[in-house]
């Protein structure tokens, strides 16, 4: 027996606990869509208060990762912490903002009631939010200067201001940790800016950010951190000494068009 | 439609009298019917908005087709004697159909319109089956389950309202208890999830008051058109309203009025069948929902649309006459041919320009057509040529439009820029107060 265990030799590469102190850890998870496997084998510890873009190829994992985290999908295998503890016992630190496709804009509700909707997880069942609830949800909408249309039917909003509101919704859920699925997908310059100040000033608040974000040009100037993400972890890290050519190179394999975004994106980053 | 059928007298049209004490309720049956339809309105309204929202309102069809065997089944069990038993059965057939959608969605790689068309034909087929063989083993005499199938309402008597009034309690305590927790899923399903909100068991909730609604309605409208009452009322209802309180209650209001008025003329016209009416009467409320609501209405976005190019015309016109004054100074009077040959407009279609600004004391007409800026329509003018320089000069500098070109993407946006774009232009392009000069004359003369 005891030789047995000797014999094992210990990847100390691998997360191999659940750290308290991290606000996210990701350790040995797999996910498969109808049986195909998605995300292979991911170990990822997410350092506390920083930005952290989350980049790789279409089809790479990259909203599967987020959402296999949250408990949305379910896991093949492997276990996901934050702060030490299960995502179920957490759910009061962990913001969430979905892909703003995912949802149908037509539903009958104004600006306000929509991020009202981030109290929600605060409230316990069959209570109404009350009026805490719906300043706290005010103020959100005033953080991401939407004060002015918080009872503006959700239709009639452009598409930034729709990502906005849905950012607003997810800093009235008053987190740690935010999940981001593509906030920056389809939204306009002043809406891009927008959320690059509201990244900071989260971060300037301690909290950690997780993003998903697709223009590799902009990764060196908005994330601290990044993961580099093809159905396995290709590289993650300081976005500084992670964010190379070489490595994105393994992320985007030869999708020739993408290596020629990445080259020069690492050719500007340099220049910083 | 054959030609004889006007004359062919078979529908016997009701007295005045008839007429009134129906919608009056002064008999007492026909108060029965139309109390238990109104109440089966007002819960399929109200539930219906949540499986409209919920994209689940064909389920509700599904169901509602597999009610036929339970029904059938319950009947040789049973006869027909014991309707509970009889609504039992359709309950668990009807649950067993929407679990069988759910199962072809989740485990096959079936969409569900597909599985929902499969589910309730098999169900349905099966049930028309049990059903023939129901008849046979009653010969002679008929086995009464044609009423759930195509509704009867005017057989309806006390328990049955008071099965619907039940039922609509319940509806109505369930959705304002779950109000909150049925917003969040019908809206945005995964980021109830993540916030811990169990979707499976809330739709559970809904289900279920959905299949409550179906299986008692089903004598009265039918299980063919029960799923009417589930959709329509709650379609209509979302023409009216952009709030989900607002809706629920219109479409509550919108399924009661149906019912009532569906069941009053059926009870008026006895061979007419109730369901149908009903249904009727929930197209009718829709038509006239989608026609005429303000705001969402088909005929308010024609207006919107109509007043909307009026203005612009007004607009062109005197942004002309400011850009002829311009040229020609203050005060000046603009013969009908040179303003005839600044914009595409054709003389009838500018002579009524002028005569509607002359309406509204922006401009003076002479009589030879001569026309001016008034005081109040010169600062309008301004105003708007001001705006239309400023948009103008934001297209060559931001978005890279040609001079020659920018006058005519400019003329289309214009007219709708809100005050604040045109404080965020004024910013970005630092002209305070001013008009900008046109970016035309800057270009050599063609």
């Amino acid at each position: 027996m005891e030789s047995s265990i000797s014999s094992k030799p210990i990847d100390k590469t691998r997360v191999t606990d659940h750290d308290a102190d991290t606000p996210v850890s990701i350790h040995d998870m797999t996910v498969a869509y109808h049986r195909k496997p998605v995300l292979w084998d991911i170990d990822y510890a997410a350092p506390e208060g920083r930005l952290i873009g989350i980049i790789g190829p279409n089809g790479a994992g990259k909203s599967t990762l987020i959402k296999a985290c949250l408990d949305l999908v379910p896991k093949a295998s492997g276990s996901v912490c934050f702060y030490g503890q299960p995502y179920k016992k957490q759910r009061h630190l962990v913001g969430y903002v979905p892909q703003r496709e995912s949802i149908d804009w037509d539903f009958p509700a104004s600006a306000l009631d929509v991020v009202t909707m981030g109290r929600y997880g605060h409230l316990p069942w069959c209570v109404p939010p009350g009026r805490k609830h719906k300043e706290i949800a005010m103020r959100a909408l005033s953080q991401v200067g939407m004060a002015d249309y918080a009872k503006r039917q959700i239709n009639k909003l452009s598409g930034g201001q729709q990502q906005r509101v849905f950012l607003a919704r997810a800093l009235a859920q008053d987190a740690q940790i935010y999940f981001m699925d593509e906030p920056f997908a389809g939204v306009d310059a002043a809406t891009e800016a927008a959320i690059v100040a509201l990244l900071n000033e989260l971060k300037a608040k301690g909290k950690t950010v997780l993003v998903v974000h697709h223009d590799l040009q902009t990764v060196p100037a908005y994330f601290d951190d990044v993961v580099l993400l093809n159905m396995r972890v290709v590289a993650c890290g300081p976005t500084s000494k992670i964010f190379t050519e070489e490595n994105l190179q393994k992320t985007y394999g030869g999708r020739l068009t993408l290596l020629v975004e990445a080259a020069e994106a690492v050719a500007r980053g340099g220049q910083r | 439609m054959a030609n004889g059928s006007i004359t062919d007298n078979t529908l016997e049209w009701p007295s005045w009298t008839e007429i009134t004490d129906a919608l009056t309720l002064s008999d007492y049956n026909t108060m029965i019917v139309v109390l238990g339809t109104t109440l089966l309105g007002i819960a399929a309204g109200v539930v219906g908005t949540f499986a409209y929202l919920r994209k689940r309102a064909m389920v509700g069809d599904a169901l509602s087709h597999a009610t036929l065997p339970g029904i059938a089944i319950m009947f040789m069990l049973v006869g027909d004697k014991h309707l509970p038993a009889l609504l039992f059965g359709a309950a668990v057939t009807g649950i067993l159909g929407v679990l069988s959608v759910i199962g072809l969605r989740s485990f096959s790689r079936i969409k569900e319109d597909a599985a929902i068309g499969i589910v309730l034909s098999v169900f349905f087929g099966a049930g028309m089956v049990l059903v023939s063989l129901v008849q046979q083993m009653n010969t002679g005499s008929p086995s009464g389950l044609d009423r759930f199938i195509y509704g009867k309402a005017a057989g309806m008597i006390k328990q049955d309202a008071m099965f619907i009034g039940i039922t609509a309690t319940i509806v109505l305590l369930g959705v304002i208890l779950f109000f909150k927790e049925l917003r969040i899923i019908c809206f945005d399903q995964q980021f109830a999830a993540a916030q811990g909100w169990p979707v499976v068991l809330i739709d559970l909730v809904m289900m279920g008051l959905v299949v409550l609604t179906t299986v008692v309605g089903l004598q009265a409208v039918g299980l063919i058109l029960v799923v009417a009452l589930l959709i329509i009322p709650a379609a209509a209802a979302r023409f009216w309203t952009d709030e989900l309180r607002g809706m629920t209650i219109i479409a509550g209001m919108l399924g009661a009025l149906s019912g009532y008025f569906g069941s009053t003329f059926s009870a008026l016209l006895p061979r007419l069948p109730t369901g149908a009416v009903i249904v009727l009467c929930a197209g009718f409320f829709f038509f006239l929902s989608m026609f005429f609501a303000p705001r969402r209405g088909i005929f308010a976005n024609l207006i919107r649309r109509y007043s909307l190019s009026r203005k612009i015309a007004h607009q062109n016109l005197l942004r002309s006459l400011a850009e002829i004054e311009e040229r020609f100074g203050e005060g000046i009077r603009a013969p009908f041919d040179t303003l005839l040959a600044y914009r595409s407009w054709s003389v009838t279609e500018l002579r009524r320009l002028l005569k509607l600004a002359s309406r509204r004391h922006e401009v003076t007409v002479d009589t030879d057509y001569k026309s001016g800026l008034t005081r109040s329509g010169r600062t309008e003018a301004v105003r708007i040529l001001r705006n239309h320089r400023l948009w103008e000069m934001y297209l060559i500098k931001h978005a890279a439009i040609a001079p020659s070109h920018v006058d005519r993407d400019a003329d289309q946006i214009e007219h709708i820029l809100s005050p604040e774009i045109v404080d965020e232009l004024e910013r970005a392009l630092a002209h305070e107060r001013q008009i900008p000069p046109s970016p035309h004359l800057q270009e050599p003369a063609v």
